[in-house]
């Protein structure tokens, strides 16, 4: 097998949280964002995060790319541990993990031209390239974004959603990178163009090799792209596994939850046999709960969920739950009874 | 193979293709600006003024220092403004020709008002998005000095430094720039602010752009739209804390003169019937800082994004 790509072992980002109207010498507090997590990404892999509003999706796409400070290890395939890079040896690898961002037309400066904002990457790590070799690149890039190289001097008001976005892919592929991680590239779009932009996502990864990090919240979005996908909650990993095992058999009773979750196009289809209702709200990730975070929620949740934090266990398709396995009906009933009450 | 070379034809004829040119925010807000009218009147009011400040000297007959000792003596009978004599606005109390006076006045009203302005612009606006963007403690220690420098009633310091080191013009744009700046990083400080977190931002931190590049391509740029009009803005500001130095007796020394002497000297004979010693500097004083207040609003106006 080959050395993977990017090997992150037991990542974890906290912030410290300043209470309003505390006084000034009071401690700040903790604010776990990401709990420890740990993958592996093999070179031409897609790996599909998923997962609520507030589970620390982002906030790992960001440390791996070193915008928020982290612990742990993240391992890139030459041996080196982005994690504990200074600014100026972190340079190197920037050009090989790059970046899209969740709105299109918020991450593109108002004031550049397209032009500008594609190069940019470009003239930062290779600042000695001519100019014109610059906007040679440019156009090209823009070419195979499915964008007129013509257009090169438009701003970006001038440009839909859609194509917005693929200037921000032009923008991340530019410098050939070998990583490039979708914090929610589409979610921000419509459907139809949303089908263009990951189509072209796909298209891009197979002839470039690109590995890719997915964050979305529409599962089925990541089911389409991901080779394999990651759950999280409340910054844990719960459940990682490839794809079609992940939708096919979901063991996690997380994971279950979303994907039941998630709307069948079929009239004849009845949710209340298959939607696991879970309860409450997500937990304040200032005061998570004691062992398992998603005891608070689950169905099946036992005393020792409460004493024992769970170990992702498996081999291909790993969890990280005391009780793993499918809902049986009875559960599901037992669920919808006690939420209803 | 033939593929291919369609595809890369085809790739050729798009890259050859002439480059349209885009509408950038900057042109949105000229076209903007360009409409609106009393923007442009304040605009065209400022463009005669410079007019006047630069090419008037070539038009006066006589200098300012010159004394005309024909009215002198009698400045309230044989002083007032004529065309035959020369003086198209009359002379002053010493029988010195007012035109020259007021456009050297105006020259050196626009200069302090324009460097004071200058070097608010220039100082706050790195300060302000230095304090801003870099964040933390340097952005504490930045702002409180700010603070503290603000606290100091600056009129007085502004009197003590001209009555301590002599009065003259490098001490009065020392003086003025002094405290010209807090105001405008404050506000920069504020846009950086919120531009900060901007995607676009978080971008350009993300593929490894130095922090000062950021600040200089990202930030400045995009902050100049609240720049410029707090700059334009700033001026009559400028020139009417001159105008009270200078009205104070402070300002500018003789020869050398200003909007505000010659307000002074115009209100101090204003009771011997010599009218026009007020009025003409102050006709000038007064469009002027209307012009800067109308260009100030219409630049408002024209590039609030919100406008689109």
């Amino acid at each position: 097998m080959t050395k993977p790509l990017l090997d992150v072992r037991d990542l974890r980002v906290s912030f410290s949280v300043r209470q309003a109207g505390a006084m000034p010498w009071s401690r700040p507090r903790n604010l776990q964002a990401v709990g420890g997590v740990s993958f592996t990404l093999r070179p031409g892999e897609t790996l599909g995060v998923v997962g609520e509003s507030g589970c620390g999706k982002s906030t790992l796409a960001r440390a791996l790319i070193g915008l928020v400070p982290a612990t742990g290890r993240a391992e890139w395939q030459d041996g080196a541990d982005l994690i504990g890079l200074s600014a100026r040896q972190m340079m190197a690898y920037r050009s090989q993990i790059q970046m899209i961002f969740q709105d299109p037309l918020a991450s593109l400066d108002p004031r550049m031209t397209v032009g500008q904002i594609i190069a940019e990457p470009l003239v930062t790590h290779q600042p000695a390239l001519p100019r014109s070799q610059v906007r040679d690149r440019v156009k090209a890039m823009m070419d195979r974004v499915g964008l007129l190289p013509s257009q090169i001097n438009r701003y970006p008001h001038e440009f839909s959603g859609g194509q917005c976005q693929r200037i921000g892919i032009a923008r991340a592929l530019i410098v050939e990178p070998r990583l490039i991680i979708c914090d929610e590239p589409v979610s921000a779009l419509d459907v139809s163009i949303q089908a263009q932009v990951i189509n072209l996502l796909m298209r891009l990864q197979a002839d470039l090799g690109l590995s890719l990090i997915f964050i979305a919240h529409d599962l089925s979005v990541v089911r389409h792209i991901s080779d394999r996908v990651m759950v999280l909650y409340l910054g844990k990993v719960m459940e990682i596994a490839p794809a079609r095992d992940l939708y096919a058999d979901p063991q996690h009773p997380y994971t279950q939850a979303l994907l039941s979750a998630v709307p069948v196009p079929d009239p004849a289809h009845d949710p209340a046999a298959t939607v696991v209702p879970l309860k409450g709200d997500l937990p304040s990730p200032m005061n998570p709960p004691s062992g398992c975070v998603f005891r608070t929620r689950c169905p099946r949740a036992a005393p020792r969920c409460a004493a024992e934090v769970p170990v992702l266990a498996g081999d291909r398709h790993q969890t990280a739950c005391h009780f793993p396995g499918p809902f049986t009906p009875q559960e599901i009933a037992r669920a919808r009874a006690t939420e209803a009450a | 193979m033939v593929i291919e070379h369609d595809k890369m034809r085809s790739l050729a004829a798009r890259m050859a293709q002439p480059e349209v040119r885009g509408r950038s925010p900057w042109a949105d807000a000229r076209r903007r600006f360009l409409r609106n009218k009393a923007a442009m009147a304040g605009l065209v009011i400022l463009l005669l003024v410079a007019l006047f400040a630069i090419f008037g000297g070539q038009i006066a007959i006589w200098s300012n220092e010159e004394l005309d000792f024909s009215v002198m003596g009698q400045v309230a009978t044989m002083g007032h403004p004529s065309l035959e004599n020369g003086h198209y606005f009359g002379t002053d109390d010493l029988g010195r020709d007012l035109f020259a006076r007021t456009v050297q006045g105006t020259q050196i009203s626009l200069l302090v008002g324009i460097v004071g302005a200058g070097i608010a612009v220039i100082v706050g606006t790195l300060y302000g998005a230095v304090a801003g963007y870099v964040g933390g403690r340097t952005d504490q220690v930045m702002m409180r000095t700010v603070d503290i420098l603000m606290s100091i009633p600056y009129m007085f310091v502004l009197i003590l430094l001209l009555v301590m080191f002599g009065r003259s013009m490098t001490m009065l744009f020392l003086g003025i720039g002094l405290i010209s700046w807090l105001d405008m990083a404050r506000i920069v400080r504020g846009q950086t602010l919120s531009l900060k977190n901007r995607e676009f931002i978080e971008a350009a931190r993300a593929t490894g752009v130095s922090t000062w590049r950021i600040i200089i391509r990202h930030i400045v740029p995009n902050l100049l739209g609240v720049v410029a009009v707090y700059a334009t803005l700033l001026v009559p500001l400028m020139i009417l804390t001159e105008s009270f130095i200078s009205f104070l007796g402070l300002g500018v020394q003789e020869p050398l003169t200003s909007w505000g002497a010659l307000i002074s000297e115009g209100a101090g004979t204003m009771s011997y019937g010599t009218l026009w010693q007020l009025a003409f500097p102050l006709f000038f004083f007064v469009i002027t800082l209307f012009g800067f207040f109308f260009v100030g609003d219409g630049l408002r106006d024209a590039l609030d994004p919100k406008e689109r």
